[in-house]
């Protein structure tokens, strides 16, 4: 058990990570844009990943009536994930300090890393709502309304995962580093629930 | 009967013979695949070097790629171009400044990339306006003219504009000489009453900016063109020198009596050191230095009133003459900075000088007379050997690095390749026709880059498709990596070059600019926040803060001009994307357009003389929806009382 707690002390600290390492990247490339923009998606805001790209993706974007990228005050989660993530990672290195001092059992790491598991889903289901509303709430006086071959309006909602081909651009969307962090702290305390389980079976 | 018949037969035998040779000829021309997969550069793909060349009589500095010949930029140095707006705009015209006031034009030709330990840096390019004498200094992050500074005492700047091995000067010497200072006298008192002036010009180490440090007064012979001791010859400098007859009329003749001239060799440390400890003369004088900076976006010229003048006969040691056949026109030392070419532009031959041998005989005393004052070596003394080359009209010598040198013929029409220490001939190719300078990158440094030679011709005649009796001029790059020379493209250039300059192209492909930020932009009057545009009215004078995002320029919608009104149209490029310029033009503009960089402002000032309403457009096609990037101005009658107003979408 003393292992196992170990690992649940270390694993949730990998979240920490997200503070500075950004948890989705959505990359647009071109023929005009060789070098492709690029959005960073991290827990407290947006960020390009050249200088000036969130502000050439927005300059782009105007013309099909999309709106500018959100700053920070503009979207309540950028303030709650943060905090979410710093009681999640506080909860769970002290269920981990706990469980070495024989206060808890493995079962509080499984339910560490439900209630994780849980948040991160509502936290991608947000995500994709955002990018949903970011990519179909145009504006009516859009300079250009383009539409699908079936008439209706076309909108540009970027993948949450994966490539889609969207007019001119390439647009890929994928899990950036802070995501793979948050992955492999979540394995650890998964892990930490395993050994835990292993540990007091055998003991049994 | 017979016999008409054998020579018939002959004859046509002989024609075949001909015919066959001609074609075996062709087919080892310069269209083998071989010679066309060295210089293609396939799409997407890019260049190995940069190449600089003169523009000679444009003005202005090319920027072509090594080995495919394409041109990438035409840089506007001492010409108003008004593809940018540049000596248009408000910015730029201060550039033009000189004593005789504006000057739009200039002859530029010898563009030298600034060294440090003897090897190219790539942080400028140095270049020399040759009829009004100025040298500017190029920034190679921006590819922009960023300083011109006058020089005085001078009249056809062209043993000029090269600099010493760690960039501490940069060297305009005159080609004609002059009284110094200029007075009116009559032109048949030149002899022993002119002057030709050398100006050291120091580059300060960190900006790049030039200050006139002295000028060396030498006789009032011709000095044509000048290159750097290096190495070993480091702190020396040499000049070749014609018309030392001093005549002052039909030069062709009369410059050409005597059988040699000389390379002045100027011990320039030694020279500094005299003025460094108060030595010299100060001499007023009058001449602009102008400065562009790149956060203002706007270059200022100031008057400068006084020159420090040095006579060489002031300065034991310091200067000696090298006699040197014929006229020498090109003036070149080779890496290791042993070795000074004279190439004697009426003779066949190549005579080499040697460093030592100078040296040697400087510190022996074996002179052989003096001119006005300045002791004369004696020829055989300072020879190091001459090269029987074949060839006629030697002009100019660059260098591989592995021992040989090439220089060009222009009379023979040749590139001739030839071996240092054993002055022995290599190899020789043909150009197309009558050579002037040639430029292998890094050619005139302590590390020359030896594997292509650019040969800049002054004759184009039936190279290209012909374009009527004005051509532009032909150059020639030569695959120099092997034992022989082989010619391997041919391409037009822009302008008459004289001479360039090369360097890799990693030297300043990763540092060249793609924007300017718009939080450093520090003009005066521009726009940097997106509701900061206004139109201020002070007098007659109109000031328009508009800034350019795409695609409409903002505002976009101005009353309450009036004719006889001046109105500044000061432009700020929103954008912060790399190769999204706006221009902007508005009908009647006597100046030109600007074209304006992302983060940039420019102004363009517009008087107008007729009421009505009037456009302007972005010239350069920015988006998809350039075509919309417009806007009106409303001139009303000078006695009206229209209010100033401005919009954008209402």
């Amino acid at each position: 058990m003393k292992k196992a707690s170990i690992l649940m002390i270390i694993g949730p600290l990998f979240l920490l990570g997200l503070y500075v390492f950004p948890l989705w990247n959505i990359m647009l490339g071109a023929p005009q844009y060789p070098d492709p923009l690029g959005l960073n998606i991290h827990i407290n805001g947006l960020q390009g990943v050249s200088e000036f790209d969130i502000q050439n993706i927005d300059g782009l974007n105007h013309y099909i009536g999309m709106h500018t990228l959100p700053k920070v005050e503009d979207m309540w989660e950028f303030g709650t994930f943060p905090m979410v993530i710093g009681i999640m990672v506080g909860l769970g290195v002290l269920i981990g300090i706990l469980g070495f001092l024989d206060k808890v059992s493995y079962k509080w790491f499984f339910g560490w890393f439900t209630l994780m598991s849980i948040m991160g889903i509502l936290g991608m289901y947000d995500f994709n709502e955002w990018l949903v509303d970011y990519g179909t709430n145009l504006d009516p006086n859009a300079i250009m309304k383009l539409t699908n071959p079936d008439g209706t309006p076309m909108t540009y909602k970027p993948p949450l995962l994966g490539h889609v081909k969207m007019l001119n651009f390439d647009v890929t969307s994928l899990p950036a580093s802070g995501a793979w962090l948050m992955f492999v702290g979540m394995m650890l305390t998964l892990a930490a629930g395993f050994l835990g389980w292993k540990t007091t079976k055998t003991k049994k | 009967m017979k016999v008409k018949h054998h020579l018939i037969l002959t004859l046509g035998a002989a024609l075949m013979l001909v015919s066959c040779g001609q074609q075996n000829q062709s087919s080892n021309g310069a269209l083998s695949s071989s010679a066309a997969e060295k210089v293609y550069v396939a799409p997407g793909e890019q260049d190995e070097y940069y190449a600089f060349l003169s523009g000679g009589y444009s003005g202005n500095l090319t920027v072509y790629g090594l080995p495919s010949g394409r041109m990438f930029k035409e840089i506007p140095v001492f010409s108003q171009f008004p593809t940018s707006g540049y000596g248009y705009s408000e910015e730029t015209i201060p550039m033009l400044n000189t004593s005789h006031g504006f000057v739009p034009w200039d002859d530029l030709h010898h563009p030298d990339i600034s060294q440090t330990n003897g090897e190219l840096d790539g942080r400028w390019i140095f270049v020399n306006g040759n009829n009004t004498p100025r040298i500017a200094r190029v920034d190679l992050s921006t590819f922009e003219t960023a300083e011109i500074i006058e020089v005085p005492n001078s009249a056809g700047n062209h043993s000029s504009s090269f600099i010493t091995e760690n960039t501490e000067y940069v060297v305009a010497g005159t080609r004609f000489a002059v009284p110094v200072p200029q007075r009116d006298m009559s032109i048949s008192e030149y002899k022993g009453n002119f002057k030709g002036a050398l100006t050291f010009i120091s580059v300060d180490p960190e900006h790049g900016h030039m200050a006139i440090k002295f000028q060396l007064l030498m006789p009032g012979f011709n000095y044509d063109l000048s290159h750097p001791g290096r190495g070993k010859s480091h702190g020396w400098f040499f000049f070749t020198t014609y018309n030392t007859e001093e005549a002052n009329t039909l030069l062709e003749v009369n410059a050409s009596q005597n059988d040699k001239d000389f390379i002045a060799a100027i011990n320039w440390k030694k020279i500094e050191e005299y003025v460094n400890n108060g030595g010299g003369t100060k001499m007023p004088a009058n001449y602009a230095h102008n400065v562009y900076d790149e956060h203002s976006h706007t270059g200022t010229s100031t008057m400068k009133d006084e020159v420090l003048t040095v006579d060489p006969t002031k300065v034991p040691g310091a200067v000696f003459f090298l006699p040197t056949p014929k006229s020498p026109h090109g003036c070149d030392v080779d890496p290791t900075g042993q070795y000074i070419i004279g190439n004697g532009k009426l003779s066949a031959d190549l005579t080499v000088h040697s460093f030592d041998k100078m040296i040697a005989a400087i510190e022996g005393g074996k002179f052989d007379g003096e001119a006005y004052g300045i002791p004369i070596l004696k020829f055989e003394d300072v020879l190091a050997g001459q090269v029987k080359s074949g060839g006629l009209g030697p002009l100019h010598t660059e260098f591989d690095g592995k021992g040989n040198a090439y220089t060009t013929f222009f009379i023979s029409s040749e590139v001739v390749k030839w071996q240092l220490g054993t002055w022995e001939v290599i190899d020789r190719k043909p150009t197309y026709y009558s050579v002037g300078h040639l430029m292998i990158p890094g050619g005139n440094s302590r590390k020359p880059f030896g594997k292509y030679v650019v040969a800049m011709n002054k004759i184009t005649k039936d190279r290209y498709l012909p374009t009527g009796p004005e051509m532009e001029h032909s150059a020639q790059i030569y695959d120099i990596s092997g034992d022989k020379m082989e010619l391997i493209y041919d391409f037009p250039t822009h302008g008459e070059p004289h001479y360039a300059a090369g360097c890799p192209a990693e030297l300043l492909a990763p540092r060249s600019q793609k924007i300017y930020r718009l939080d450093e932009n520090r003009h005066p009057y521009a726009v940097t926040t997106a509701d900061g545009s206004k139109v201020v009215r002070d007098g007659n004078e109109v000031h328009v803060y508009m800034s350019t995002i795409r695609s409409h320029f903002t505002p976009d919608n101005i009353e309450g001009i009036k004719v006889g009104d001046k109105v500044y149209f000061h432009i700020t490029n929103h954008e912060q994307d790399f190769d999204v310029p706006h221009g902007f033009s508005i009908l009647g503009q006597n100046t030109s357009e600007l074209l304006i960089m992302p983060g940039q402002t420019k102004t363009s000032v517009w008087e107008p003389k007729q009421v009505g309403v009037w456009p302007f457009y972005c010239t350069d096609f920015c988006s998809a929806l350039h075509q919309e990037m417009q806007g009106y101005v409303r001139v009303s009658p000078a006695n009206s009382n229209v209010e100033l107003k401005w919009s954008l979408g209402e």
